[in-house]
């Protein structure tokens, strides 16, 4: 049983990280049929610049609290400054061009992100250990918790429901359907089409910023992060079908929980379990598996 | 199949390089032996290229071709040079072979994944297995060729060096034959292609295998140019998007393209992490949105230009 509720509760904190950062992705590629592998250095950015900051602000003597607020704006303005700065100077040009071209931009994009960090942040490791410190642990049936992975499952499950809300509630999750449906309609019915894109490639960098600046506190945060992530994200995407929330949510569970397991049980097949399941859906329902068949070439 | 202008400057290029490696200094052998090494797998993702296929998991069989190579060594200690090629393009087109039944129905980025999914399978195969070296990899030991153990690099690089000619030549070979040039058939529009009564699917599958039996000779001559393998550089996901980097750089124009654009790539590569450790990354990334950008037709088209230009055309 506690090893059971371990495995669960590490599954789903596994699973938090990745539906943020993947969440990001696949809304990216949804409305703007760009899978992006640049996605994996806005992750990467968003840990550095929040574990940078907080070790900054308590070596200043600000409370410890202070990381919460820090993450978030690690998250937002990662997003901001590399979402627009992406999409305006280079993305913008390339909607015309193959969607195979595309990723190959965003991959020369990631190689090139990589490397500001080592620049802006060094080779060593930053540990950003005080917002998790802060919360303590609690015991939960039987195991020892700390609160800060339990509140990563919060966030993942309110970052949900606020897309959800943002989808189907309000009057951009709307405009944004509509592009998604069909874009040239969209812009005869006088859809400012390169705004939507713009905003949206800017609203999906904040998540993948977010998952990074939120687990930071729980890993050190070292080169290469992103490049784990990328992969990792596409598992997930593909899993649950491309450019949609509810796949990326489905998807991020399936692989986390996979992964639990593996790490628990199994340590030896821990990365090739992502994989193969990957795999195995892209050639059995490459469309995902949650989501409705479409009439698309594969 | 000797004729044209493409193959006597293969022959050519090939016979002046073998010949002037014999007077060039160490480092330089070196950078041709990764360069044409790689040139190899730039070959066959070539080929895909003009179809219109991208593959972002290359770096499979790239790392199965090195993998077999470390594995007969430390299993059954063998060591000829020939024989550790055959291996590994065997093993990899194989492997290539049976997978193409499945991939030869994917297009576009699903192609690009589903080959990302198989290669991070054995990436993460390999990184947890004790027996396969972990993340350490193997130490290769030194090539023979046919039992006699070379003093210096040469050798090996005149048969890196001759491998390319002969695979240059083949390819080049296989691109004007009837299935060769449904390359860009295919990619302009399937259905036509069908209509004029060839397989898409059997001319991809012939295609992809091809790539992959170069790739798998890739991996090997590199390992054994570099006398190590370890999953970080030979199989993981970067890997594969680096040779899709210098397939883009090379340009899909012409057999003799992925030669120097391997080149040029190892240059590159050496250069920028001389003059800058932390930002070499950058310069590649740099480089590849510079030439996607302002040169699709990769260095190829730069070279067809500059020759035109001075043909007065």
């Amino acid at each position: 049983m506690e090893t059971f509720l371990t495995i669960l509760l590490d599954g789903l904190q596994f699973s938090s990280y990745l539906f943020i950062v993947s969440a990001g992705l696949t809304i990216i590629f949804g409305v703007m049929k760009i899978l992006n592998v640049a996605h994996g250095s806005f992750y990467a950015w968003g840990a550095y610049t929040a574990a940078f900051f907080i070790g900054k602000f308590s070596d200043m003597g600000m409370p410890d609290a202070m990381g919460f607020l820090i993450i978030i704006a690690a998250a937002i303005v990662v997003g901001l400054i590399l979402g627009f700065v992406i999409e305006q100077g280079i993305l913008k040009y390339m909607y015309h061009r193959d969607e195979v071209l595309i990723v190959l931009a965003t991959f020369g994009l990631f190689l090139v992100l990589e490397d500001i960090i080592l620049i802006a942040f060094g080779t060593d490791p930053y540990f950003a250990y005080q917002p998790m410190a802060l919360l303590d642990s609690v015991e939960l049936g039987g195991i020892i918790r700390d609160v800060y992975g339990l509140t990563l499952i919060a966030v993942a499950a309110l970052v949900a429901l606020g897309c959800w809300y943002l989808l189907n509630k309000t009057k951009w999750g709307t405009l944004l359907k509509a592009v998604i449906y069909d874009r040239e309609m969209g812009i005869s019915m006088g859809i400012n089409v390169p705004l939507v894109y713009t905003l949206t490639f800017i609203g999906g960098a904040i998540l993948g910023g977010l998952g990074g600046a939120y687990i930071a506190p729980t890993i050190s945060v070292a080169p290469g992060l992103g490049t784990e992530v990328i992969v990792l994200s596409f598992a997930v995407v593909v899993v649950g079908g491309m450019g949609s929330i509810a796949g990326a949510a489905i998807g991020s569970i399936i692989i986390g929980i996979l992964r639990a397991l593996a790490v628990h049980e199994l340590p030896q097949v821990e990365l090739f379990v992502v994989f193969a399941v990957m795999a195995v859906v892209l050639v059995f329902r490459p469309e995902g598996l949650f989501a409705p068949a479409k009439p698309r070439k594969i | 199949m000797l004729e044209d202008k493409t193959s006597k400057f293969v022959l050519f290029g090939g016979v002046l390089i073998i010949l002037a490696g014999a007077f060039a200094p160490n480092w330089i052998v070196n950078q041709f032996m990764f360069g044409f090494s790689r040139a190899l797998a730039i070959v066959g993702l070539m080929v895909l290229w003009r179809t219109g296929l991208v593959s972002f998991g290359h770096a499979f069989y790239f790392g199965l071709g090195a993998y077999a190579v470390a594995i007969l060594d430390i299993q059954l200690g063998v060591t000829d040079v020939f024989l550790r090629l055959l291996a590994g393009a065997l093993v990899a087109g194989l492997a290539g072979f049976l997978l193409g039944f499945i991939l030869r129905n994917y297009r576009d980025i699903f192609f690009a994944m589903l080959n990302t999914a198989i290669s991070m399978v054995l990436f993460g195969i390999v990184v947890k297995t004790e027996s396969l070296g972990s993340t350490d990899g193997f130490a290769i030991s030194m090539s023979t060729i046919f039992g006699l153990a070379p003093e210096t690099k040469y050798p090996l690089f005149v048969i890196i060096t001759s491998v390319g000619v002969i695979a240059a030549l083949l390819v080049n070979y296989y691109l004007k034959t009837t299935y060769g040039r449904l390359t860009t058939a295919i990619r302009d529009n399937e259905i036509r292609v069908e209509y004029l009564g060839f397989s898409v699917a059997h001319a991809i599958h012939l295609k992809y295998t091809i790539s992959t039996i170069l790739a798998g000779g890739a991996g090997a001559l590199m390992a054994m140019s570099l006398g190590q393998v370890d999953p970080e550089s030979m199989i993981n996901w970067t890997v594969s998007g680096e040779l899709v980097f210098v397939t883009i750089l090379s340009g899909p124009g012409n057999v003799i393209a992925p030669f120097i654009g391997s080149l040029v790539f190892e240059v590159l590569r050496t250069y920028a992490f001389e003059l800058a450790p932390q930002a070499w990354q950058l310069i590649m990334g740099a480089t590849f949105l510079t030439i996607i950008f302002f040169l699709p037709g990769g260095i190829w088209s730069l070279l067809e230009k500059l020759g035109g230009r001075k043909n007065g055309k």
